[in-house]
């Protein structure tokens, strides 16, 4: 019931009432925090939104209603892909909503349109998915945390996985627009040698065959995909389907998602995905995390739900660090930037001069796991410590 | 070379073919009732769902493809009595308004019954392998889709050619008052028709949920090729609808196979690899564009309207 009236409320979700069962009013000496959580919740994209809003009640309703041992109150947007109406949603959450803080934030188009507005109004942004590169670069602000990644890690490390095989032979598959020739770029920044055949279908392809014959007249030592959502579900039961999967490693980023899986069935079982986590990712941090995800929403958690069940514990401890006072900018930023807690990464967060994580990136292989569901395993960890390639052109320190 | 250029025909005829199921109903549609039905690709998506569902539910592919087929047709005859029925008389702008609203209606009712992540639907254990054909393999599902296809064209060049009921629709789509005039009952006729188009649909959303994501708005790409389709094909034929579906199947799969390749040896490189992708994809619509120049009532017209 009480899930339910999260999912549905579109407005004001008050979780420090509702937690205690609306029932004690807030003493009046402790401020109460506002959050502003934005997302996409409705369409074809929103099971990705709504796995980061789970996972952000969870710790909060975990809390008693807290984070950081002060009552939160968190209003829920949805951007609906749209960058206008995420535009006008932030000026409604900083005017009206008064919050201190936003997170969330799925897609990039959506974190481009706003990541500036928001920071020039000097409120937090902490991102828990999307990381654009200028955003990461020249355009990177002491406002913006990311709990996620550079757009282009996730391929980095399967690049990095392929140079590693000694694949002589690589075909890129990618849609034709910009996060395409992002990902397909990132994978080249680490496979360092020209793929044999890069193919760019439209973004709104769903017979994927005509490239799939050209991967079979190629027979290439691999093949590295970035086929987000839809798109990828119809990929890999193709792929599949012209018995490519047992030929030719499949190597993927954000394609072979949590929220994808289970769509794909047995036809995504030995694919490749690269990431920084997986449900069976090292530390106590993280068993807790899928175990409580689990029996809550009785599903395995997608690395959206793990990027924001970061986002949630990172502002916990720098919440607690500065008391709830988020007035004094500077002191909660270096509170942010310390992150100290206990990270679903296995290892503690570190982050860059551009507060974007210093990360392992691994790779995982989608296998069955003892209920007969596709999980991600972990096979390999191709990048230490890795930082972004965008670091550097940002002038932080 | 030569076995990829097979693969892509053969992908070719299989985009075909499913466009074909799509166009035939609404051609059939446009042409008798001269009736714009926007809302066809959400059948083809509930098709789809149904399909997706009644297979899981029984653990048959072929009693799924049968109930699902009959569930669509049943949606579209309600849709058709409820809604449609009362949009006969008005103008095409009404129609397109109401179909679309529909569209939307479905897109909304599938995530609430079904949720928001796609649907998943296997391919039936004895369609999973490939088949070995010209020195090449190609999956037998997509075979199988293929057969189903040309199966579904020669029985409507069967039912419309040679029984009563095709006559009347040849007449439907030539003069519809006077075949009203002659006591035939136009109601029911479009109702059969609605009912027909819709099962087609709905069979084209059985075919591909083993091979597409089933999810909201699944139908709403495939739409726009079926309009192409239906417009090259001369709006109302069933012949052009068949001949202008395997077209435009074979130009979108050759052409967004073979293009870039050509353009990458006739031009500069990284102006062919960026140009050549986005011009293939546009192929199917510049093809449309020379037809209705050429021949503005479509490839194979009906005669004497």
């Amino acid at each position: 019931m009480l899930q339910q009236l999260f999912q549905r409320s579109r407005s004001v979700t008050t979780a420090a009432a509702l937690a205690v069962g609306l029932t004690v009013a807030a003493p009046a000496a402790q401020a109460e925090i506002r959050i502003g959580f934005m997302a996409e919740l409705s369409g074809p994209q929103g099971p990705l939104g709504q796995d980061q809003y789970d996972a952000l009640m969870m710790l909060i309703e975990a809390n008693g209603g807290k984070l950081g041992g002060q009552p939160v109150t968190v209003i829920r947007e949805d951007s609906q892909l749209k960058p206008p109406v995420a535009v006008q949603l932030v000026d409604k959450l900083i005017d009206k909503d008064k919050v201190q803080i936003i997170t969330g934030i799925t897609f990039s188009n959506v974190m481009m349109a706003i990541h500036k507005q928001v920071t020039d109004r000097k409120v937090f942004l902490i991102g828990s998915n999307s990381g654009p590169s200028p955003v990461a670069g020249a355009q990177c602000s002491p406002y913006f945390f990311s709990a996620s990644w550079e757009n282009g890690q996730q391929a980095e490390v399967m690049g990095r996985f392929a140079a590693d095989k000694g694949y002589k032979k690589v075909v890129t598959i990618a849609p034709n627009y910009q996060a395409g020739k992002d990902f397909v770029a990132g994978f080249n920044r680490q496979y360092k040698v020209k793929p044999l055949l890069e193919l760019w279908p439209a973004l709104n392809t769903q017979d994927f065959s005509s490239e799939l014959a050209q991967v079979q007249a190629m027979a290439p030592d691999a093949v590295f995909t970035f086929l987000p959502g839809g798109l990828g579900i119809n990929f890999i039961k193709q792929f599949n389907q012209a018995g490519l999967t047992k030929k030719i490693p499949l190597l993927t980023a954000s394609t072979t998602d949590g929220i994808g899986l289970p769509a794909m069935g047995d036809a995504a079982l030995g694919v490749l995905a690269g990431t920084f986590w997986g449900p069976d990712t090292k530390g106590e941090a993280n068993a807790k995390f899928v175990r409580d995800f689990e029996a809550k929403f009785k599903r395995i958690p997608s690395q959206y739900a793990a990027q924001s069940y970061e986002a949630a514990l990172l502002l916990d401890s720098a919440i607690r660090k500065v008391n709830g006072k988020l007035d004094d900018h500077e002191a909660f930023r270096q509170a942010l930037k310390a992150a100290d807690f206990d990270s679903i990464r296995g290892k503690p967060l570190r982050f860059n001069n551009n507060q974007f994580p210093i990360q392992d990136l691994h790779a995982f292989e989608v296998v069955k796991d003892d209920k007969g569901r596709n999980t991600l395993k972990t096979i390999a960890t191709p990048m230490v410590d890795a930082q972004d390639a965008f670091h550097e052109q940002c002038p932080m320190k | 070379m030569t076995s990829l250029f097979i693969t892509q025909i053969l992908n070719g005829l299989q985009l075909g073919v499913l466009l074909f199921l799509l166009a035939a109903g609404l051609t059939l549609v446009f042409g008798i009732m001269d009736f714009v039905n926007l809302a066809h690709g959400s059948l083809y998506m509930l098709g789809a769902y149904f399909a997706a569902v009644a297979t899981q539910a029984t653990g048959s592919f072929v009693i799924g493809l049968i109930l699902a087929v009959i569930a669509t047709m049943l949606v579209g005859v309600i849709v058709d009595r409820l809604v449609l029925s009362g949009l006969y008389a008005r103008g095409h702008l009404d129609q397109v308004l109401a179909t679309f609203g529909l569209v939307l209606f479905f897109n909304e009712m599938v995530i609430i019954f079904w949720g928001n992540s796609p649907l998943y639907a296997e391919v039936p254990e004895a369609l999973s392998g490939t088949v070995p054909i010209l020195g090449i393999n190609y999956p037998a599902y997509r075979f199988m889709i293929i057969a189903t296809g040309l199966a579904v064209g020669v029985f409507l060049w069967w039912l419309i050619n040679r029984t009563r009921a095709g006559m009347l629709i040849r007449a439907g789509a030539s003069d519809a008052p006077m075949v009203s005039a002659l006591g035939v009952n136009i109601k029911l006729l479009n109702t059969a028709i609605f009912a027909l188009g819709a099962g087609l649909a709905g069979l084209a959303g059985v075919m591909v949920a083993p091979i597409f994501s089933v999810q909201s708005g699944m139908g709403d790409s495939v739409l726009i090729q079926t309009l192409v389709v239906i417009i090259v094909g001369g709006v109302g034929s069933i012949r052009g609808a068949f001949y202008a579906a395997l077209i435009i199947g074979i130009v979108d799969t050759v052409g967004r196979a073979f293009l870039p390749l050509l353009m990458m040896q006739l031009m500069d490189p990284s102006v062919a690899a960026a140009a050549g992708p986005a011009i293939a994809s546009m192929l199917i619509y510049l093809l449309m564009a020379v037809v209705l120049a050429f021949k503005p009532a479509g490839l194979f017209p009906v005669q004497a309207r």
